[in-house]
């Protein structure tokens, strides 16, 4: 591989170098959670009803079971936000009155195998008065429903409000109001790597290493630490090699603060791997929401007000660390999306139900929001019997900053040109004469577009606005070259199939000069790397990426004031590339392993001038940057099966600077294969006792390559001041424009029918059950 | 369950003694038993194909076989697909293609392929798609590990 660096005008950001990840994932020789061994394994006996009152606990003679009563002074999980009429309410850690959901952990069982313990565990005798329970959120609303939590009357728990000024007058100016309700069913962000953990107790120091499968380290050691009551000194988490995560693994579970407790406990080593059906029955959800939604146009087809009720079903408890607002107030606040409208009207609720608690999926929210909101934008257009293009052309944000009816400033972007770029490379125009001409033949072929902003790379101030008690946002990022000239880069995002190790060691080796290749990065280990935040909410690349940049200039602008020593020449002529720092236009130079060598053992010769060794830090807390980017779903419905084969999927995206094209493009083709399985397939099903049926892999169902078609993706970079690597996140886009695509493209397709799916997923038998209302209709 | 049997796993060409509950399932022999972590669990039901190896020749889900079933048997996992440092050339096209993320279902991609390319080397395009729709992967979209897939059976042809 050539080295090109900032002297000779290449650089390493830009390029498709292959992940430096990869080697040791393909040998083999990853190491996951579940690899480690240990002395004992636990097993969880979780609840079998969706609500009651615990009656009896019985162990079988001689089992090592533990339960909320052994537990003592051990805390509950109790999140906090301080706006929006957030009721605070506690999942203890093993349940000991009350059960709120199946699966929710009652006892803990452990045992020298898994083997055993999955015995022992069957074992336990439970007794359980049942209770009313309810699972629908709308239902929770109702008078006279359960209460799932005494504290928070009607069920509601956290309440997002909001109205501008001009509202209602606008809206009865308006010319033409439309109306409908969008429905997302409940999903599962369903890694490939359920849950797991592993917690070590070392008798020399006294402290406990949880190794377990989250993407925030940090923040789960100090919550660990204060349930437990424990000095977070005393707790090391590591996150090894993680399966994926996509939001899921952000929450704390019980299970790890009993790993914690029982490893102190029994002063020894103790795991727990979550099965799959644990994880689907009790690994957190998402998107369970019914918005009900008005757009007011005026005669020319703009959207002049709009107006939500949204009821995000939120489970049982209130997911650490977003709280159970991360949906409702996600989708208030960004529901009006990428379109010019001054008012806007919102109540948006959070309500608990006998559920298995909600927590953040990939795209939070937007995926729903996006669906509601372009199927808004596709029904108008055909009520003003314009194009879809059309429509959104008049309505779409085009200048920049644009600061939003909810006070969101969107930096420069290309709403817009993504859109005319995507109906361009689909060749809208000759699909409508093909879409006629089998339709004909009795094939119902349809297209449909989803434009979309994706929010990505905010810092503390974003989440500051929730009102969240634990406020994230910002990163620290570490960099040590050491005397042999390697380096090293210590951050708090902790990457689970990202690439970051790659990607930052990309943007470092263009300040410093070395190849990424000699570039480590250290991370998912609080003991190794500084405090974070971890990886979620598409941040990483912006946030840990700005603050690697920051530190590499530290380091590049002492290793330039080294050379200049060196090589007695002025700073100012000194460039680092490939290895060495050369007077430009000559060849003096000296390597750059030397120069970290003096840094280290000839300090007397810079005195003054710079400290002692080669580390640098970096910090970087933005205000957050929009992604933006046009989806397009050609599919085919067949009307008698309801079968929905996707032909053709196509994105035009904009993430900023792409550091590695690749990746980047990885990211995107994740995200669509998870919208468009949320689209047609995904669904947590629960009966009305609240019990779950979608336990398996065979029952909830990710999408295999044979659901997923070829991805055509195209870009654009519109470079933007809100990052300082230019670098937009892009991890969630895919995720939140597919679904809504897909929707629109099959709403297209049976357009004849005159019947409308606003409901995600839309399995054939939701599409067949509307076609045949429509079809009786007509008899 | 007490009674154990003794059996022995040949994996990657080395024989591993070992004794097991007649129960356990070879995914969990392979990994906890025998050392060999590569080989990753994502459902233990069947579904997902991330324990695939190879059982003399055949992919197979190691989460729904017995262990005492491959007694004997040749087993093949993902530590045995390099030739020491050199990568198998779907491991190589993997890189090349990025088609991996997390890396969790890699090892069972790589083994489920490796199987059906080395029995029917001239496998379609269509058939393939239909061999990968057995293994569920949540990071890619199945893109690259397409892409990867075609490069290296193309490779291996030639």
């Amino acid at each position: 591989m050539s080295a090109p660096t900032k002297g000779s005008g290449m650089t390493w950001v830009g390029r498709s170098i292959r992940r430096l990840e990869d080697p040791a994932l393909l040998a083999g020789q990853g190491r996951f959670t579940a690899d480690l061994p240990a002395t004992h394994w636990v097993r969880f006996v979780r609840s079998p009803v969706a609500s009651g009152r615990i009656a009896r606990i019985e162990p079988p003679p001689g089992g090592h079971v533990v339960t909320a009563a052994d537990l003592g002074a051990v805390k509950p999980i109790r999140p906090m936000l301080h706006k929006f009429n957030y009721v605070p309410v506690a999942q203890p850690i093993l349940a000991a009155d009350v059960v709120r959901f199946v699966g929710e952990t009652i006892a803990a069982v452990y045992a020298p195998s898994k083997e055993e313990a999955e015995d022992i565990a069957e074992r336990v005798e439970i007794e359980i008065t049942p209770l009313a329970a309810v699972t629908d959120g709308r239902r929770a609303l109702a008078p006279g429903a359960p209460l799932v939590h005494s504290e928070a009357p009607g069920n509601v728990i956290v309440e997002g409000r909001v109205k501008t000024p001009d509202f209602d007058t606008t809206r009865t100016a308006a010319h033409r109001l439309i109306q409908f309700e969008a429905r997302s069913r409940r999903q599962n962000a369903t890694p490939l790597e359920a849950r797991g953990g592993h917690a070590a107790y070392d008798a020399a120091s006294g402290r406990v290493t949880l190794t377990c499968t989250t993407q925030m380290p940090h923040l789960l050691r100090t919550a660990v630490a204060d349930i437990l009551g424990m000095p977070e000194s005393d707790l090391r988490v590591v996150a090894p090699d993680v399966g994926g995560g996509f939001g899921q693994k952000m929450s704390l579970g019980p299970e790890y603060v009993v790993l914690v407790w029982l490893a102190r406990r029994l002063r020894s080593t103790v795991a727990w791997t979550e099965d799959r059906r644990e994880n689907l029955i009790a690994g957190f959800h998402s998107r369970d929401q019914v918005i009900e939604l008005e757009g007011a146009f005026d005669k020319d087809a703009r959207l002049t007000a709009l107006s939500a009720d949204i009821v995000a079903n939120v489970g049982a408890y209130s997911c650490f660390p977003t709280t159970c607002g991360v949906e409702p107030l996600m989708a208030m606040a960004e529901l009006p999306g990428p379109y010019d409208v001054r008012e806007y009207a919102c109540v948006s609720r959070g309500v608990v139900t006998n559920t298995c608690p909600m927590g953040p999926y990939r795209g939070v929210s937007r995926p729903v929001i996006t669906f509601a909101l372009e199927r808004l934008m596709d029904k108008a257009a055909a009520a003003f019997g314009i194009d879809p293009i059309e429509i959104r052309r008049r309505n779409l944000i085009d200048r920049f900053p644009y600061t939003s009816a909810m006070g969101l400033v969107f930096d420069e972007a290309s709403y817009r040109q993504t859109m005319e770029m995507a109906v361009e490379h689909i060749d809208l125009a000759a699909f409508r004469v093909r879409q006629k001409q089998v339709r004909a033949k009795g094939r119902y072929l349809g297209i449909g577009f989803a434009t979309f902003s994706e929010r990505t790379g905010y810092g503390s101030p974003a989440f500051a606005a929730r009102g969240m008690e634990i406020t994230p946002g910002w990163e620290n990022v570490e960099i040590t070259m050491d005397p042999s000239g390697f380096v090293e880069a210590r951050i708090g995002s902790s990457p689970h199939g990202q690439g970051l190790r790659t990607t930052l060691a990309q943007i470092i080796a263009d300040e410093i000069g070395v190849e990424p290749q000699l570039i480590k990065v250290v991370h998912g280990d609080t003991d190794r790397a500084p405090y974070g935040w971890g990886t979620f909410a598409s941040r990483s690349l912006v946030i840990a990426g700005g603050a690697s940049l920051l530190a590499a200039r530290k380091m590049r602008a002492k290793l330039l004031t080294i050379a200049s020593h060196m090589l007695e020449a002025s700073a100012a002529d000194i460039v680092l590339e490939g290895g060495v720092a050369r007077v430009g236009g000559t060849d003096r130079s000296v390597p750059i392993a030397t120069m970290a060598r003096q840094a280290y053992t000839q300090t007397h010769r810079f005195k003054g001038e710079i400290e002692p060794g080669m580390t640098e830090t970096g910090s970087y807390d933005p205000g957050g940057t929009f992604s933006n980017a046009c989806h397009v779903a050609v599919v085919e419905v067949d009307i008698e099966t309801g079968h929905v084969a996707i032909e053709k999927f196509l994105v035009a995206e904009d993430a900023g600077r792409i550091i590695n094209p690749m990746i980047a493009d990885g990211q995107v083709h994740g995200g669509v294969a998870q919208g468009i399985g949320n689209a047609l397939l995904e669904e947590i099903v629960y009966d009305d006792g609240g019990d779950i049926l979608t336990s398996t892999l065979a029952d909830y169902l990710p999408p295999t390559a044979r659901e997923i078609p070829v991805i055509e993706l195209h870009h654009m970079e519109t470079y933007s001041e809100a990052s300082i690597t230019r670098a937009k996140g892009v991890g969630e886009g895919g995720a939140i424009g597919a679904p809504a695509a897909v929707i629109n493209a099959i709403n297209d397709a049976i357009a004849p029918f005159g019947v409308s799916i606003d409901e995600i997923p839309a399995t054939p038998r939701k599409i067949r059950a509307a076609l045949r209302r429509a079809m009786e209709k007509r008899a | 369950m007490t009674g154990k049997v003794d059996i022995t796993l040949n994996i990657n060409g080395r024989d591993h003694a070992i004794r097991v509950e007649p129960r356990r399932t070879l995914a969990d022999a392979i990994r906890e038993d025998c050392g060999q972590t590569g080989t990753h669990i994502g459902c233990e039901h069947g579904v997902c194909g991330a324990c695939t190896v190879i059982v003399g020749g055949d992919p197979v889900r190691s989460c729904l076989m017995f262990a005492a079933q491959a007694d004997g048997v040749p087993i093949r996992t993902v530590e045995g697909l390099a030739r020491g440092d050199e990568l198998h050339p779907l491991q190589r096209a993997f890189m090349e293609h990025h088609g991996l993320q997390c890396g969790f279902c890699t090892p069972g991609f790589l083994m489920l392929v490796t199987a059906v390319l080395e029995r029917e080397p001239n496998i379609g395009d269509d058939d393939l798609l239909d061999v990968l729709a057995s293994n569920l992967c949540r990071c890619t979209g199945y893109q690259n590990i397409v892409k990867a897939v075609r490069a290296a059976a193309a490779e291996m042809r030639a």
